[in-house]
């Protein structure tokens, strides 16, 4: 029955880089329609958690599990990863800046991903008009047609985001999503994650502990490669443990 | 309403009519059909440059486009050269043969037609039996489908292998130059099968067309200019759409790419592959104008020529490609084949043979510093202009 | 070459001049004959004067044994007078003399006896002996025995090295009876060793034959295998049955790997035993020779381009009895199946052969043992060479990740300097120790320059470095074709590096090959020493690993950067001094090395110094095994080998030493 309640099980991982161990034993658990913050000081690995779920880092031992058959992802490419369903967002905003904001979004939907049917794939009208909505979605209505490098720091991060939701991923991986916005923006930027966790799981890492408030939702801490505590905001900020790892030392 | 591709980019339209008027005008002004004010080797020259100018139309969309610099695609190139050289060569001995042996008293037998032209071909690198590859040369169909075929399968492997273990960058670039230096070593051998050093020649000649140069000229004029258009049509038509997007998309983030869930392995493969091939053709045109092919034409340095026109007229922009490939290469052709005036400053003569490609080295390096976009970027400057 | 035959040559003049003085010592001691008595060797000469006089190989042979045997001592001074052409018989009475020019025509005749002056003769009352080749021949090996107990050491060396290079039977006696009394221990190891491969080849007794060949069994010298060979040669012969009085090598199957069904046939009517196989071309010419209004043999000639039209045409011909008759295959098979093919030893003795043939065996493994030694060595002497070219890469493309294209001509104006410098000095030591510092100011400058102008606008963009390092490499190539030409201009090694090291007659290395590898560990040593010893090394290190943080702590990073970059390419400046000893210098001779170079350090492992030396030795031996085992083309060498490593990068992408983890990036 837990299965029906857990999209992604990441159980015992463990990973390291000339001796240090960048993760070790780490479990998470994440459901269906879930939004989650991780935390953690800096080096704490969240950033390599993101690497082992999105395949770009192989990890040394330990499962992780995806989806309601289970599928394990350790043996997929990146690619194969994406197209079962994780999305990720980077902390720098990586959107093709070379490209208009039409054409990112465009990338990103959700369609075949196989060399042939990208090639003779030309635009209907559902997929315009699903791109009209993602832009509406996060804000870049009236951007579309603009070079994506041309755009500001945080509408970048949102296009990024609409390029995720575009993906239409059960699971959305997003590594700081706040940093270097306004506060304006960062409200919005809040809006948008919590809306998408209602359909799908969302990750969050983040420092910004206000950023996390805001978010409102449950909490889990790492610190040197595993979970320190787990549970509501306040619950975790109680933690000895963890006053110990943000203030203390 | 959608528009169509060409719709979008007005370009293609401008290009293609570009070039339908100057085959219209070369045709009327050259000695094959037209008032004969241009010769007939001018016109080889203008049909080589065509040539050029669908290779490094290859180059632009595996450089310029999805930002892979090869270095071996003036391999694939030659390589279409030889294929087709393998039927010129063969479908010429042949008749040649058949001619002297018909002179005797008897009647030649199959095998002696076959014996006559091996060592007609192969008497020069001291054999006269038929290489296992030479087993289609007899079939035109066959060795024009080995054009695409052999250099297509080549990039297929080597794309496969280079790009599987994650190779890139300059890394990538360094192993296609290896990659065309180990092809033409190859290639260099006597007991290649395609006669060593001294490569295929008199493919000018097409078997059984006793037409004048004058006319067969045009002829490859034509099918070079067709070849070009066609060539140009059809990037521009790869590019534009959503694959175009994700091929540019790996040259600017190529994780990103694969966190979108597309295969990048595999389009880059594709790519590379299309490109090899499309290269294959414009050799096929080309060295039968040119008349002959040697292993020194692939040499890794003819691969960096080529990423010098596309840088020169610069990179990402189809039509940049075209223009710095026909550009550079007939300013190369005018200055190394000694039309070009010395010039005596008392003390020392400056020959342009010697000095020009001093000249290109130089040129090279102040445009990479100083104008990364090369001729195309003109373009821009001036639609700028015209927009304010 | 022709130095070595002068040498020679003079040698051989004073042997002669030495075989004079010695004849003329003689005469104080011998008494002089009187007038008109003849000398004794007069006497032995003259019983056989006409044979002498017209002497041929066939007959002249008991005649020298004769004159041999008188042992006269005015004996070996007439030979080689003999054989230089310098006997006359004066046709009046018969009589030998050793005949000088005077004047003119007339000619001083010197007693054979005494050497003394007996008179004079014009030239037409004298016969010139002319010995053919052949007589001469044996003439020679007459001598050899004097020569070998000769006083003078050259004389016996000469002696020696004429019996090496004609050896025979006859020679064997008077060797082993010179050896006792051999004075020089050199020589008579010499001799001893002669003596034994005459024994091998000549020896009466095939005991004493089997233990000379097993005795030199374990030698590895080219002269035990001349000697051996001959032993073991085999003739290809055909017979109705296997003959019994052979020595049998090898029967052979025709149609098999070692004797084709054709060359079976053509044996078969080489030795008369069938009718010739008309082969196509024959077959055509005769039709062609019998066309008869339109038609051969009944067939009309239109159809004679059918092959088997040609046969029935031909047969018919066959059958009016106008060609002769076809031979079929099924007339080959039957007369290859009727004879026997074998190979036999001209040597008659099986013990001797199966001797000779272990011999041969175990040599050829202790051949292959030293071979396999030779070709490691050779191996190593091209590894070295590639980590000198590569060391520089190592540095700027695998430290600081700048791909310089133009570092071969780097290298090249390196060698050029080397070649400038000898122009100018021309004492060969003195203008290689300037040259190698030089060769690293000129070469160093030039990267700074380029590092300054060029390559520090584009850190960040490796593609483009690439490309406009490549522009540079294509403009000082032209450059130095412009001003050196493009003949090879030589750089030749100080006098003390000629030659080689000889282990034996397999194994030698060359001086120069040995110098390239001490160069190649001294720069190993030198780079070590720069990067863990020194301030530059630090700091470069340190920029090359986090430049930002490096520029916070002081240090400069564009002047770190233009420095190592500096001596990366000063070091390709020496790598070019000491290639250029080893090749031609030419204006391409950095771009044959650029690609191998690249390879070196990519293979090895980018970043790394120990990558590179790993590379280099990977590389270098990988090439000389795969021209081991395809020797007659080093094209194919270097083709196999970049297919090679492109599947080698493969398996290890980041080459041999791979930096892990987060360091080394993506």
């Amino acid at each position: 029955m837990s299965q029906m309640n857990t999209l992604l099980e990441v159980s015992g991982v463990s990973v390291s880089f000339d001796g240090f161990k960048a993760i070790n034993n780490l479990s998470f658990q994440i459901g269906p329609a879930e939004l989650r913050a991780v935390i953690g000081p800096n080096g704490a690995g969240k950033t390599t958690f993101m690497d082992i779920v999105t395949g770009k880092t192989r990890p040394d031992e330990g499962r992780v599990l995806f989806g309601e058959k289970s599928v394990s992802l350790l043996a997929m490419s990146e690619a194969k990863i994406a197209q079962a369903g994780v999305g990720r967002k980077f902390q720098k905003p990586t959107v093709f800046e070379e490209q208009s904001v039409h054409e990112n979004l465009m990338m990103a939907l959700k369609a075949p991903r196989v060399w042939w049917s990208v090639l003779t794939f030309r635009p209907e009208a559902p997929d315009m008009a699903r791109v009209q909505e993602l832009a509406d979605q996060v804000g870049l209505r009236d951007q579309l047609d603009r070079i994506a490098g041309e755009l500001s720091h945080g509408q970048k991060q949102w296009l990024e985001i609409g390029m995720l939701l575009a993906q239409e991923p059960r699971l959305l991986l997003v590594d700081e999503p706040a940093a270097g916005m306004t506060p304006e923006e960062r409200e919005h930027t809040t809006d948008l994650l919590v809306e998408a966790a209602k359909t799908r799981a969302v990750v969050v890492v983040e420092h910004d502990m206000e950023f996390v408030r805001r978010l409102n939702c449950k909490v889990t801490v790492l610190h040197e490669g595993s979970v320190l505590a787990e549970g509501g905001l306040d619950h975790v900020t109680a933690n000895p443990d963890v006053i110990d790892v943000y203030l203390g030392r | 309403m959608r528009k169509s591709f060409i719709g979008q980019n007005p370009s293609i339209l401008i290009f293609l009519l570009c070039l339908a008027a100057f085959t219209l005008a070369v045709s009327l002004l050259a000695e094959g059909f037209g008032i004969g004010v241009l010769s007939t080797s001018f016109i080889k020259t203008l049909g080589k440059t065509l040539c050029l100018c669908l290779v490094a139309i290859a180059m632009d969309l595996i450089w310029g486009y999805c930002g892979i610099l090869s270095l071996g695609h003036f391999a694939f190139f030659g390589l279409g050269g030889y294929m087709i050289g393998m039927w010129l060569m063969y479908a010429r001995t042949e008749i040649i043969v058949q001619n002297a042996l018909a002179q005797g008293d008897i009647p030649p037998t199959a095998q002696e037609v076959i014996d006559g032209i091996g060592s007609q071909i192969f008497g020069v690198v001291g054999s006269s039996d038929f290489p296992v590859i030479w087993v289609f040369a007899d079939s035109l169909v066959l060795q024009l489908l080995l054009v695409l075929v052999v250099p297509g399968v080549l990039a297929l492997v080597f794309g496969w292998l280079a790009f599987r273990s994650r190779v890139a960058g300059v890394y990538l670039s360094i192993l296609t130059q290896a990659m065309t230096l180990a092809l033409a070593l190859y290639l260099f051998q006597n007991d290649s099968g395609l006669r060593g050093n001294n490569g295929l020649s008199g493919l000018q000649n097409l078997p059984g067309v006793t037409a004048p140069q004058s006319v067969v000229s045009m002829w490859f004029f034509w099918a070079s200019a067709l070849a070009l258009g066609a060539g140009y049509l059809v990037s521009a038509w790869v590019i534009s759409g959503k694959f175009g997007s994700v091929i540019r998309g790996i040259r600017d983030n190529e994780a990103r790419v694969r966190f979108l869930g597309y295969p990048v392995e595999t389009f880059k493969l594709m790519l590379f592959t299309l490109t090899a091939m499309i290269a294959a053709i414009a050799g096929a045109l080309y060295y039968p104008q040119a008349g002959i092919i040697n292993p020194a034409e692939i040499a890794p340095i003819a691969s960096i020529y080529l990423a010098v026109w596309v840088a020169i007229g610069g990179r990402g922009r189809l039509y940049g490609a075209v223009l710095g490939a026909a550009f550079v290469s007939l300013v190369s052709t005018w200055f190394t084949g000694g039309q070009a005036p010395d010039i005596n400053l008392g003390f020392y003569t400056v020959q342009w043979v010697d000095w020009w490609q001093v000249i290109l080295g130089i040129s090279f390096v102040l445009v990479t510093l100083f104008a990364p976009k090369g001729i195309g970027g003109l373009f821009d400057l001036l639609k700028r202009e015209s927009r304010s | 070459m022709s130095k070595f035959l002068h040498a020679c040559r003079i040698l051989i003049c004073g042997v002669f001049v030495l075989l004079a003085q010695a004849a003329l010592a003689q005469d104080d001691t011998a008494p002089d004959p009187q007038p008109g008595q003849l000398g004794p060797l007069q006497t032995v000469l003259q019983q056989d004067a006409a044979l002498i006089a017209k002497a041929s190989r066939t007959t002249i042979g008991p005649i020298i044994d004769a004159i041999v045997a008188s042992e006269l001592p005015s004996v070996p001074h007439f030979l080689s007078a003999w054989q230089n052409k310098d006997v006359w018989q004066r046709a009046e009475d018969g009589l030998f003399f050793v005949a000088t020019k005077a004047d003119g025509k007339t000619y001083r005749l010197l007693d054979l006896d005494t050497g003394t002056e007996v008179g004079t003769a014009a030239k037409d009352e004298l016969d010139q002996l002319k010995p053919n080749s052949g007589v001469r021949g044996l003439i020679a090996t007459a001598l050899v025995q004097f020569q070998l107990s000769d006083p003078n050491r050259d004389t016996r060396v000469e002696a020696l090295v004429a019996i090496e290079r004609r050896p025979g039977p006859d020679l064997l006696t008077p060797l082993r009876a010179s050896i006792p009394a051999e004075p020089d221990a050199e020589l008579k190891a010499r001799k001893t060793r002669i003596e034994r491969l005459l024994t091998m080849a000549y020896d009466a007794d095939p005991a004493a034959r089997i233990d000379a060949i097993e005795a030199m069994s374990t030698d590895l010298g080219v002269d035990v295998r001349a000697a051996l060979n001959p032993l073991v040669a085999t003739q290809r012969q055909v017979a109705q049955t296997l003959p019994e009085d052979i020595n049998l090598a090898r029967e052979l199957t025709p149609g098999s790997e070692d004797l084709s069904r054709d060359a079976a046939y053509v044996m078969l009517v080489d030795a008369g035993l069938a009718p010739p196989h008309q082969s196509a071309a024959e077959l055509k010419s005769q039709l062609s020779q019998h066309i008869d209004a339109g038609r051969v043999g009944g067939v009309p000639v239109a159809q004679l381009s059918n092959p088997e039209a040609r046969v029935t045409a031909y047969a018919a011909l066959a059958a009016a009895g106008v060609v002769p008759q076809l031979v079929t295959e099924a007339d080959v098979d039957a007369a290859l199946a009727s004879h026997v093919f074998f190979e036999s030893y001209a040597e008659k003795d099986p013990a001797v052969t199966a001797a000779a043939n272990a011999a041969l065996a175990t040599i050829a493994t202790r051949v292959g043992v030293n071979q396999a030694l030779d070709l490691g060595l050779d191996a190593i002497s091209l590894a070295s060479i590639y980590f000198l070219a590569a060391i520089g890469l190592a540095i700027t493309f695998g430290l600081m990740g700048v791909i310089n294209m133009a570092h071969g001509e780097f290298i090249m104006m390196g060698a050029y300097t080397g070649y400038v410098v000898q122009q100018v000095i021309p004492n060969h030591t003195v203008s290689i120790l300037v040259a190698i510092p030089l060769a690293f100011a000129v070469t160093f400058a030039a990267g700074v320059a380029m590092e300054r102008l060029v390559i520090r606008h584009l850190y960040h963009r490796p593609l483009e470095t690439l490309l406009a390092t490549f522009g540079i490499s294509i403009a000082l190539q032209q450059l130095a074709k412009n001003i050196f030409g493009t003949q090879a201009r030589p750089l030749t090694s100080p006098g003390w590096l000629d030659g080689a090291l000889v282990m034996n007659d397999v194994l030698a290395i060359s001086y120069i090959r040995i110098a390239i590898f001490v160069l190649a560990l001294i720069f190993l040593g030198l780079f070590l020493f720069l990067m863990k010893r020194t301030r530059l090394g630090l700091e470069t290190r340190a920029v090359t690993q986090n430049p930002r943080m490096a520029a916070s702590m002081g240090i400069n990073p564009g002047r770190v950067n233009m420095l190592t970059f500096g001596l990366g390419s000063g070091i390709a400046g020496i790598a070019g001094v000491a290639i250029g000893l080893y090749a031609k210098v030419t204006s391409e001779l950095g771009a044959d090395y650029i690609v191998q170079s690249f390879m070196t350090v990519v293979v090895g492992g980018v970043g790394n110094i120990w990558g590179a030396l790993l590379g280099a030795t990977m590389i270098g031996s990988l090439q000389k095994g795969i021209e081991w085992l395809n020797p007659s083309n080093t094209l194919a060498a270097q083709t196999y080998m970049i297919i090679f490593i492109i599947i080698f990068i493969q398996f290890r992408p980041r080459g041999i030493i791979a930096l892990k983890g987060r360091a080394a990036g993506d």
